[in-house]
């Protein structure tokens, strides 16, 4: 009787700790990601979010990530940092996310860090600016170059040509200040001279007055454009129209094939930094970026039907970055996964070779934006 | 003169010129209703939206534009019936949050339906730029400012000449006493809003070739075009054309002699001072109420 009673208690236990077992395998992981879908970012922010819909649905056909089921659970913040910062306390406090990636911009990356910080989550921001990773905060991570960086390697151009006087025109948006702004502090560095520094606003319909400026001042030799979007195309249309015929850098936020489009031949000649998903067909093939981003951008076209984006790669990069950090990790324990994350070594993607360290929670340098020039309409590599 | 102040001056006139199209709008309907339409932005959006989707489809330019202005027609009439005339007892205040609401609607169906790209259309006559004493202007350029004269001219005529002008003009002095002179009040409404979508939208399909356009492109044009009525006097046409050109040279000029980090704080204080010193606008007719 009691030897019977023993064994049923045994079996049931034995099914109790497989039941719980079962739901433990059953139970997803969880990915939290707050996305500006909506608003000024959102150009930025659906590719993204189309490209981590992509990534899940991959991770899991290939049967999960430890053999757990991924499920990805998404905010749009409409760009502004305030609401971000409410979806992301929803993503911990109700969702219990084990991980989270977001912040398309900078604004949303920073006001949701405190709240991510105090619950202790890996967090792989996409945002832009250096102050994300500079300081290095214990769980955040950061996967694009910034803004620095693509200046550096415009300047490292310039001074390898010989061109000492530069002018510098940049639009009035974040995006566009804080590339001056990085241009002003390392311009030095690489013996160039700002000696003309303008700006417009990024909706403007004309900034031939600029330009004429800049034309008519004869000690320039070359000009960097910073800006986004529409500004850039009415920058190389107004250089055309004013016939300049100056040495034009673009920053890499113009590295995109709707530049190429929308500007025609008032773009032929221009260089820029670009990242390797924009001009993969062009790399060589010894470039560890190449078959990786080639691979990216075709899947997303294919997907989507719209040519991929930078920023889509980004996300595409976090998402690898952390599969590689859990699967190293053997767990989804958080602070398990963060001590991998900022282990990452030599891991290629699209952005560059990343190596992180307890200094540097960003591992690339400005090797991995590849610099490009813009000849008979399509990319060919800066020579 | 040198050359660069003329490239200024023209940089200046091909800045103003989309002002002034965006002033027109706010005029127009501000005449016949005392409403601040900041909706305008994106009836301009929403032409130029149109015709450049139409035009990469393999559309001929001259039928996309046209259905491109229809849309906005279109959009003007139904933003009239459906949410400007709902609470049309409602206060002047209430109405222009009412479009700023309808703004944001118009603004995020079109990143839904049309997505967040930069669109572009063909210049209409020839992208080889003019000279002009050293400097050059776009032949588009005076394509904007020659449509935005025959518009100023034809809208002149309508509220001059027509009974339906004449009739909006009353029903925006007096609507009870329109009203009692037989006049269909908000028949009147409906069409100015179509009116100035339709002035807006062709503003924006003149200025695609020049500028681009994208979902949000309605935001800055509509704000420098308020700027612009504002600063001519809101409801007058000529006010619309000066106020818009007055604020195109002076974003060059400061962009030009002064640093291009002021060119946008300049109108703003200029239309801070004009508010201050003459309310009623630079070219604006002194409100007269009597008791």
């Amino acid at each position: 009787m009691r030897k019977s009673t023993i064994a049923f208690g045994v079996a049931l236990a034995a099914l109790v700790v497989a039941g719980v077992n079962q739901a433990i395998a059953a139970e997803p992981i969880k990915v939290g990601a707050v996305l500006s879908l909506t608003g000024g970012a959102a150009p930025l922010g659906e590719p993204e979010a189309q490209t981590l819909q992509m990534m899940v649905d991959e991770t899991n056909k290939a049967g999960g990530l430890l053999g757990r089921r991924v499920a990805l659970i998404q905010f749009d913040d409409g760009s502004d940092p305030g609401k971000a910062n409410g979806f992301v306390k929803r993503l911990i406090e109700d969702e219990k996310v084990d991980m989270l990636i977001g912040g398309t911009t900078t604004g949303a990356t920073m006001a949701m860090y405190s709240l991510v910080e105090r619950a202790e989550i890996p967090f792989i921001s996409l945002g832009g600016a250096r102050v994300i990773v500079d300081p290095v905060k214990k769980w955040l991570f950061k996967v694009s170059h910034d803004d620095r960086m693509a200046s550096e390697r415009a300047l490292q151009d310039m001074a390898g040509r010989g061109y000492k006087s530069i002018a510098l025109l940049a639009d009035t948006t974040g995006y566009g200040q804080s590339s001056r702004k990085e241009t002003l502090a390392v311009a030095g560095k690489y013996g160039v001279s700002i000696i003309a520094d303008e700006t417009f606003n990024v909706k403007d319909t004309d900034v031939t007055a600029q330009l004429a400026k800049i034309k008519n001042n004869p000690a320039v030799q070359a000009l960097f454009v910073s800006s986004f979007g529409q500004g850039p195309i009415v920058v190389a249309k107004g250089m055309a129209q004013l016939g300049m015929t100056l040495p034009h850098y673009e920053g890499h936020g113009s590295a995109s094939q709707e530049y190429l489009n929308l500007t025609g031949a008032a773009s032929e000649g221009v260089r820029m930094p670009s990242p390797a998903v924009i001009v993969a067909q062009v790399l060589p093939d010894s470039d560890p970026q190449k078959a990786l981003s080639a691979e990216y951008a075709k899947a997303f076209e294919a997907r989507f039907k719209t040519p991929p984006s930078t920023f889509g790669a980004y996300a595409r990069d976090a998402w690898l970055l952390w599969v590689n950090a859990v699967t190293r990790a053997g767990s989804t324990d958080k602070a398990k996964v963060r001590d991998a994350l900022e282990n990452t070594k030599d891991f290629p993607d699209t952005s560059g070779i990343v190596t992180m360290s307890p200094q540097d929670h960003l591992g690339i340098d400005s090797s991995g934006l590849k610099m490009v020039q813009i000849k008979n309409g399509g990319w060919t590599l800066a020579k | 003169m040198s050359p660069e102040f003329i490239q200024f001056i023209l940089s200046g006139i091909t800045l103003g010129a989309t002002y002034t199209l965006a002033a027109l709008g706010f005029s127009m309907i501000f005449n016949a209703s005392g409403v601040i339409n900041f909706a305008q932005g994106e009836f301009i959006m929403i032409g130029g939206m149109c015709a450049s989707v139409l035009v990469s489809a393999g559309i001929p330019l001259p039928l996309a534009c046209i259905v491109g202005v229809m849309a906005a027609g279109l959009i003007g009439y139904l933003m009239e019936r459906l949410a400007v005339g709902q609470c049309r007892d409602a206060e002047v205040a209430t109405l222009i949050l009412v479009t700023i609401g309808v703004s944001m609607i118009v603004r995020g169906l079109t990143e839904i339906f049309f997505g967040k790209a930069n669109h572009g259309l063909p210049h209409f006559s020839s992208d080889k730029p003019i000279e002009i004493a050293g400097a050059t202007i776009l032949p588009q350029s005076l394509w904007v400012l020659a449509v935005s004269a025959l518009i100023v001219v034809g809208l002149k005529l309508f509220f001059s000449r027509t009974q339906l002008g004449k009739g909006m003009l009353a029903a925006s002095y007096d609507r009870l006493a329109a009203q009692l002179v037989g006049i269909d009040v908000r028949r009147v409404l409906t069409l100015s809003f179509i009116l100035s979508a339709l002035i807006g939208a062709f503003g924006g399909i003149l200025v695609t070739p020049i500028s681009t356009v994208a979902y949000d492109t309605g935001i800055m044009l509509g704000l420098k075009g308020f700027v612009a009525a504002t600063l001519g006097g809101l409801g007058s046409g000529s006010g619309a054309v000066f106020g818009g050109l007055l604020l195109g040279l002076v974003e060059a000029l400061t962009a030009g002699y002064v640093s291009s980090a002021y060119k946008d704080a300049v109108p703003f204080v200029m239309v801070f001072i004009v508010m201050v010193l003459r309310p009623q606008g630079l070219l604006g007719a002194k409100p007269t109420d009597r008791i």
